[in-house]
């Protein structure tokens, strides 16, 4: 536990409980989307009620899958590209322990129905507490490594997740403002439409900054390692970040088209979600073309495809964005699945396989093994996400557009054509296609589970010492020059 | 002064300053030092089997 070595273990603990809350999470969105179809599945017990288990399946794939592998990847990228070891000594733990405590409350208290009611904000004040208090401790151990770091400059990566720890903390205390009612009620401090203006700049900045520029860190730190070449364009990967973290504020209000928002806020948000759609595109080529010339690793290695096909999906969630947020688009997909579609395009395309390819290159090394237990495992649920993936998003698309076009038409005298329940009833096949879909993910996650064991027994924990900065390699220089 | 105007002129200065940013990274005199950056997570060795045990 010397200043010589890196700082393995929370990497380890972040690692494996991202596998953990993965297959919990996951599970939880197999019963809803089960619950969609079939009704009935919630036995009428009401801590299985939809409404319910809908939070805790958002909260658990977001921020406990989600953000065990940020806090994992995100320590093991920060050590290693700032040859210093985790700052803060006990804060490290607290982040580890804390947010597993933040995770373990949320598990009882959404399904009990303790909720504040902002979406992917649902937790009540107690609990928001302590989430700041993590995230502020997290702030100290990663901005304390980076100013303790032996190199001269600032990887890329970390660019990435500082601005994904900085921003999150600023969302989650501003939109988690309420005035406690009791020990687990409260009312937010906001009123009316700035409320909901509020809760949609943190809700699209939580899938801008938690969702985006998080794992955008990952990427730029793992496909060069897996791939072993530098990213494709560093100036690129520097223009991108900035026109990143100048666009994604101002992107909200395309929650709030049509509602009470005033029309020139809509506007705004309509554009600015467009624009985003360069600096996204400028991540996903980064990432792509830095496989440039060795695009043969492509078919053989699995790490590689996860983290290669996860930028496709990035792509295409990120084109689809733009196009939703325009208001005539928007006025046939809000409000039906198509936006399911999108969202789970997004989590399950680009947050979890990226997650999961840095997953299958972390394991290996916190455990002292030179590759997974089963490679062809990793090949295995390769194939079982995509297929599942690809199930659900093309079924969210066709249901959703399907109850736009559904809800939208009149007949010659102006009625409408059709009752709610007849596009209910239209959806239902898309329903069990993308349950089919769903337990495919979740099946892959199982695999990922036994694989990640037998690698764990097969090998034993290790330590890395920090090795020294190599002359001449243009790091040596000290830092803060 | 309007706090309108504070307001467009904060737009304008972070326009300007994005477009300093990009002509900054594009700059040739950086160059070399992005290349070193760039090969920042390659120049030092993680592979497993060069790891020593902890005990």
């Amino acid at each position: 536990m010397s200043d010589t070595q890196y700082n393995y273990k929370v990497v380890r603990q972040f690692a494996v409980m991202t596998v953990i809350w993965g297959i919990v999470g996951m599970l939880v969105g197999v019963l809803i989307a089960a619950q969609l179809a079939w009704p009935a599945l919630n036995f009428d017990i009401p801590w299985l009620s939809y409404g319910r288990l809908r939070p805790l399946h958002t909260n658990a794939v977001i921020f406990a899958f989600g953000g065990s592998a940020l806090f994992a990847t995100s320590y093991y990228a920060v050590q290693r590209t700032c040859h210093a070891r985790l700052f803060g000594g006990p804060l490290v733990a607290f982040t580890f322990w804390g947010w597993q405590v933040v995770i373990l409350a949320a598990a009882i208290t959404l399904p009990l129905g303790f909720t504040s009611a902002k979406e992917y904000a649902e937790l009540e004040w107690p609990i928001d507490i302590l989430i700041a208090l993590v995230w502020v401790a997290y702030a100290i151990v990663f901005f304390g490594t980076i100013a303790t770091r032996k190199v001269k400059h600032i990887y890329v990566a970390n660019w990435f997740f500082g601005a994904f720890i900085l921003t999150v903390a600023i969302l989650h205390i501003v939109n988690s403002a309420a005035v406690p009612a009791g020990l687990l009620k409260s009312y937010s401090a906001y009123a009316g439409v700035q409320d909901a203006m509020v809760q949609w700049w943190y809700g699209h900045n939580a899938v801008g900054f938690f969702l985006t520029a998080g794992f955008l860190g990952m990427m730029y730190y793992f496909i060069p390692k897996q791939a072993g070449r530098p990213v494709y364009s560093y100036r690129l990967s520097i223009v991108h970040f900035w026109a990143l973290i100048f666009t994604y504020m101002w992107a909200g209000p395309h929650h709030l088209h049509y509602t009470a928002l005033p029309d020139w806020a809509q506007s705004i948000g309509m554009i600015f979600s467009l624009i985003l759609l360069a600096p996204s595109w400028g991540g996903m080529i980064n990432g792509i073309m830095t496989l440039s010339g060795a695009w043969h690793k492509l078919r053989t290695d699995p790490i590689l495809k996860f983290l290669i096909v996860s930028l496709s999906f990035y792509g295409m969630s990120t084109f689809e964005g733009p196009m939703m947020s325009i208001k005539t688009v928007n006025a046939l997909s809000h409000y039906t699945d198509w936006t399911v579609g999108h969202v789970h395009s997004g989590a399950l395309g680009w947050v979890a396989m990226i997650s999961v390819g840095s997953l299958y290159y972390l394991l290996p090394r916190l455990f002292g093994r030179t590759e997974m237990y089963s490679v062809r495992a990793i090949t295995l649920h390769f194939w079982i996400t995509t297929i599942g993936i690809v199930l659900y998003i093309a079924s969210m698309w066709i249901a959703g557009v399907m109850q736009g076009l559904m809800w939208r038409a009149v007949n010659e005298d102006g009625t409408l054509t059709y009752t709610f329940v007849e596009s209910v009833k239209a959806t239902y096949p898309y329903y069990v296609i993308r349950l089919v879909g769903g337990t495919l993910v979740f099946s892959g996650m199982l695999v990922m589970a036994w694989n990640m064991v037998k690698t764990i027994t097969a090998g034993k924990a290790v330590e890395a010492t920090i090795p020294p900065v190599a002359a001449g390699s243009g790091l040596d220089a000290p830092a803060h020059a | 002064m309007d706090l309108n105007s504070i307001r467009a002129a904060i737009t304008v200065a972070a326009l300007i300053t994005f477009l300093a940013i990009v002509a900054w990274a594009w700059s040739s005199r950086r160059r070399a030092d992005f290349e070193a950056a760039a090969r920042l997570p390659l120049d030092e060795d993680d592979a497993p089997a060069a790891r020593e045990d902890g005990k």
